[in-house]
């Protein structure tokens, strides 16, 4: 669905924050990228998204060279994307958020509407509030609504789990790993170790700018080594 | 006094008008925009070239609307003038701004907008002379709305507050009801996240040329009816503009438009206590108090 | 040959002058990055400061203490100092281009106050009944002015060379670096704030310093000599000359100089009789040209900045709407 090769990329183009990445995501799977602080793990998502300078390297999207892309044609090719922080429009209400999302959805945007207010129930009771009075995870979900108002194919997002208590935590991964049952592709990149091996399918380990190891979610989290060096020592339990 | 608060609200929905393009474009491309202000004396000579010609084409365009000196040439000229204003602040953001800007160099945005005004209001005033002019050589006769008070009011005042109020609404409803509006408001709130929405940036700034610019045209051709066109339009309206802008708090749209009525108020109510050879430094002061009071403005919000 | 001798020392006085004026400038954008849209307020002050302190008594308007020049120059300095330390501690916490409008309004305020506050400054007739340093002693005449002369080259050399220790020192490091990244800086537990204060009112004092040696060339000091134009003379020969480089500033100085007079004399010379009243205009545009294209084309100045601080040489507070 989507390959990084050898991506180099960061703000300044002689000191890059990601090296040497490559990262194959599939297609309708959960693809998670944990690592340690300062690894480049939002690099990669921004890089990806075009708004980080990749200086060598390339971003297969669907077969298309999406390297540097302008990050406003993402929705054209099908991606979505949804920043840490700061990733809703807080003096727009609920409402002109979504509307907004939408503008061209053409027709199909009452139907979509719709659907999405049926997802997130809360949402649609508060439609016409500020988008700055809600919480931090009815703010998330309004992020997520508003990546699925252009029925993206591939969904990246930043540290979904950012700021939100463990139950809000839970549900937004459900929802990302339930959206690739609809056909949907996630790329995340997550802090939270723990929840992103339990709903990921496949993971990428960075670190210092580098691919450190990957694997199915399910083998990295049985792995003693990958616990010992990687993880802070502390052995995972499916179902921590 | 109440004549100077009449005057104040009349002429402040002049400043309204220029600080809401202002505001616009202070917010969104962070700098300060000495450039602007020139565009209301740009709007207010295309207008006159155009009444002039309009008129000329069709004589009876030359009746007056009603008890105003305004005529249907006039009108048209100032729709006319709008669109062109609004064109020319989008050539000039080419020309010079974005240059600039793509080179990151936001300082030097400042300098050039002062040098950009020079050259704008120099070039009018080769033009067109460096005399007063007026739209209508017939004299404006004032209603007297009451006698104790006295309280005199021109029809032409009337009519500008009344249609300056009445693009303020549009306005007002383009943000508030219309996809377009709330992609303004997006990118005023976070360019970054708007982008990554899909918003194209370069068009969003476009926009905003177009809007301030027209609206410094209506404003223009408003000063011009209700006082006297001159190639200092700008050089005058400079300071109540920015002191307007910053009263509202840089990037409120509304705060703009509110900001423009309290300059306009403060501005002639201060008339009582102050000589009127201190006027031009009124706008200062304004600007120096809500500076050490309220730095933000009434609906700014702080920004690094 | 005296006409023309007389006159390259009046052209040098002037330019001299103006080209103090300029380096404070380049201490205040060049080094600090700091907008000063009002910097005929401030050379005003200095000017007005000057006059009203050494000059005769005067019915009309205060002033006339008939202090010597050396002090009266100091007074017109610490007059300007004041105005910048008011001004800068108001608004260099806030956007820069806040600056910018609070300066620029500084100056049309000063100017409509000294047009206007009879009793201050003499209203619009200005300040006059002012003797010059030694004049009494000296007499008028070319020796006289190349006397003057050699003191404003010498008092322009000192802040040169004043500027130059300043910039090589930490202080002067510290300016720049601020500039450059001013997390960084603050990191290091140096206030970003003061020290774009120093600047500024420093800045400013040099530029009190060019109004009082103006003042006291013309022994005559009015609002026309304040107005708005003044400033957009020395950023041009700033921005001609190369932020940043006070040499470039001084070149700038003679050059812009040099191209107004010169330009005002070829006008008035070759312009027919109706079109010299545009004069004026013809070398506002030209001005605001040099300025724009100088911006667009070569921003860097003439005589660019030789001292720089990182590699990136550029100015941390850029905002540039990604996708233009």
């Amino acid at each position: 669905m989507l390959s990084a090769r050898n991506v180099q990329a960061g703000y300044v183009p002689d000191l890059p924050i990601l090296r040497e990445v490559s990262v194959d995501v599939a297609k309708a799977r959960v693809t998670a990228i944990i690592g340690p602080n300062g690894a480049g793990k939002s690099t990669l998502i921004k890089a990806i998204a075009g708004l980080v300078p990749i200086s060598s390297g390339q971003i297969i999207h669907e077969g298309r060279d999406i390297t540097n892309i302008r990050p406003d044609r993402m929705a054209a090719q099908g991606i979505a994307y949804v920043p840490q922080n700061d990733n809703i429009f807080r003096s727009l209400t609920i409402r002109e958020n979504l509307d907004l999302a939408l503008r061209r959805a053409g027709p199909r945007a009452d139907e979509i509407r719709e659907a999405l207010f049926a997802r997130f129930p809360p949402l649609a009771a508060k439609q016409r509030d500020k988008a700055g009075s809600l919480s931090g995870g009815q703010r998330q979900f309004l992020a997520l609504a508003n990546a699925l108002a252009v029925e993206p194919r591939l969904i990246l997002m930043d540290e979904p789990s950012a700021g939100l208590a463990p139950k809000a935590t839970e549900e937004v991964l459900e929802m990302a790993r339930e959206l690739t049952t609809q056909g949907v592709t996630i790329l995340l990149v997550e802090q939270n170790v723990t929840q992103a091996l339990r709903l990921s399918d496949h993971c990428y380990i960075l670190a210092e700018g580098r691919n450190q190891i990957d694997g199915k979610a399910a083998d990295l989290l049985g792995d003693k080594v990958v616990a010992e060096i990687y993880l802070g020592g502390k052995r995972l339990r499916v179902g921590a | 006094m109440i004549q100077h608060m009449v005057d104040g609200v009349l002429v402040g929905s002049i400043y309204a008008l220029g600080a809401i393009g202002l505001t616009m474009v202070m917010h969104m491309l962070r700098f300060a925009n000495f450039t602007h202000a020139e565009l209301l004396s740009v709007g207010a000579y295309i207008a006159l070239v155009f009444d002039k010609l309009f008129t000329s084409l069709a004589p009876i365009l030359a009746t007056k609307i009603g008890p105003l000196s305004m005529t249907l040439a006039l009108s048209l000229a100032m729709i006319v003038s709008m669109a062109l204003t609004a064109a020319s602040a989008v050539v000039i953001d080419r020309l010079v701004f974005r240059r600039i800007r793509q080179r990151g160099d936001m300082l030097s945005m400042v300098f050039a907008s002062f040098g950009v005004a020079l050259i704008l209001r120099n070039v009018i005033g080769l033009i067109f002379g460096l005399g007063t002019t007026l739209y209508s050589k017939d004299i404006a006769f004032a209603v007297i709305i009451s006698l104790d008070p006295l309280l005199m009011v021109r029809p032409d005042q009337i009519a500008v507050l009344g249609v300056a109020l009445v693009l303020m609404l549009v306005l007002h409803l383009v943000l508030s009801r219309t996809i377009f509006g709330y992609a303004l408001r997006a990118v005023a709130e976070n360019a970054s996240l708007a982008q990554v929405n899909g918003i194209n940036l370069g068009r969003i700034v476009v926009a905003v040329w177009l809007i301030g610019g027209a609206l410094a045209a209506a404003a223009g051709v408003f000063y011009g009816l209700t006082n006297q066109i001159t190639p200092v339009i700008g050089r005058d309206l400079l300071m109540p503009v920015f002191a307007a802008a910053i009263v509202g708090g840089i990037g409120s749209v509304y705060g703009a438009a509110m900001g423009g009525f309290l300059v306009g108020l403060a501005a002639n109510l201060a008339l009582v206590i102050l000589p009127s050879g201190y006027s031009p430094s009124v706008p200062f002061l304004i600007i120096l108090v809500v500076l050490i009071l309220r730095p933000n403005g009434m609906f700014g919000e702080a920004r690094p | 040959m005296m006409g023309l001798l007389s006159y390259l020392v009046f052209f040098s006085t002037v330019a001299s002058i103006l080209a103090i004026a300029v380096l404070g400038l380049n201490l205040q954008w060049g080094n600090a990055g700091l907008f000063n849209g009002g910097v005929a307020a401030f050379f005003g002050a200095g000017a007005y400061g000057a006059l009203i302190l050494g000059g005769t008594p005067q019915e009309v308007h205060l002033g006339g203490f008939g202090l010597p020049f050396g002090v009266a120059l100091i007074g017109g300095m610490f007059a300007a100092g004041a105005l910048a330390w008011i001004f800068g501690r108001l608004t260099l916490r806030l956007r820069h281009d806040y600056l910018a409008i609070a300066t620029f309004g500084v100056a049309v305020t000063f100017e409509n106050v000294m047009r206007n506050a009879q009793w201050l400054s003499g209203g619009a007739q200005g300040i006059r009944g002012f003797a010059r340093p030694l004049q009494a002693e000296l007499g008028a005449g070319l020796s006289y002015n190349a006397l003057y002369l050699a003191m404003v080259a010498a008092l322009l050399i000192l802040t040169y060379l004043f500027l130059q220790h300043l910039s090589r020192s930490p202080f002067g490091r510290l300016i720049r670096a601020i500039r450059e990244d001013e997390e960084a800086a603050q990191s290091l537990g140096k206030s970003p704030a003061k020290v774009r204060l120093t600047a500024f009112v420093t800045g400013s004092v040099i530029m009190g310093l060019a109004g009082g040696l103006y003042g006291g060339f013309y022994a005559f000091v009015s609002p026309q000599d304040v107005l708005p134009i003044l400033t957009f003379q020395i950023w041009a020969m700033l921005i001609v000359g190369g932020a940043g480089n006070n040499r470039g500033a001084i070149a700038g100085a003679f050059l812009i100089w040099g191209a107004w007079t010169a330009s005002g004399w070829a006008l008035s010379k070759f312009a027919p009789v109706e079109a010299q009243l545009y004069a004026g205009s013809i070398q506002y545009i030209l001005i605001g040209s040099v300025i724009v294209g100088m911006l667009l084309w070569r921003p860097q100045g003439l005589f660019p900045e030789r001292l720089l601080v990182s590699h990136s040489g550029q100015n941390n507070r850029t905002y540039k709407p990604a996708g233009e």
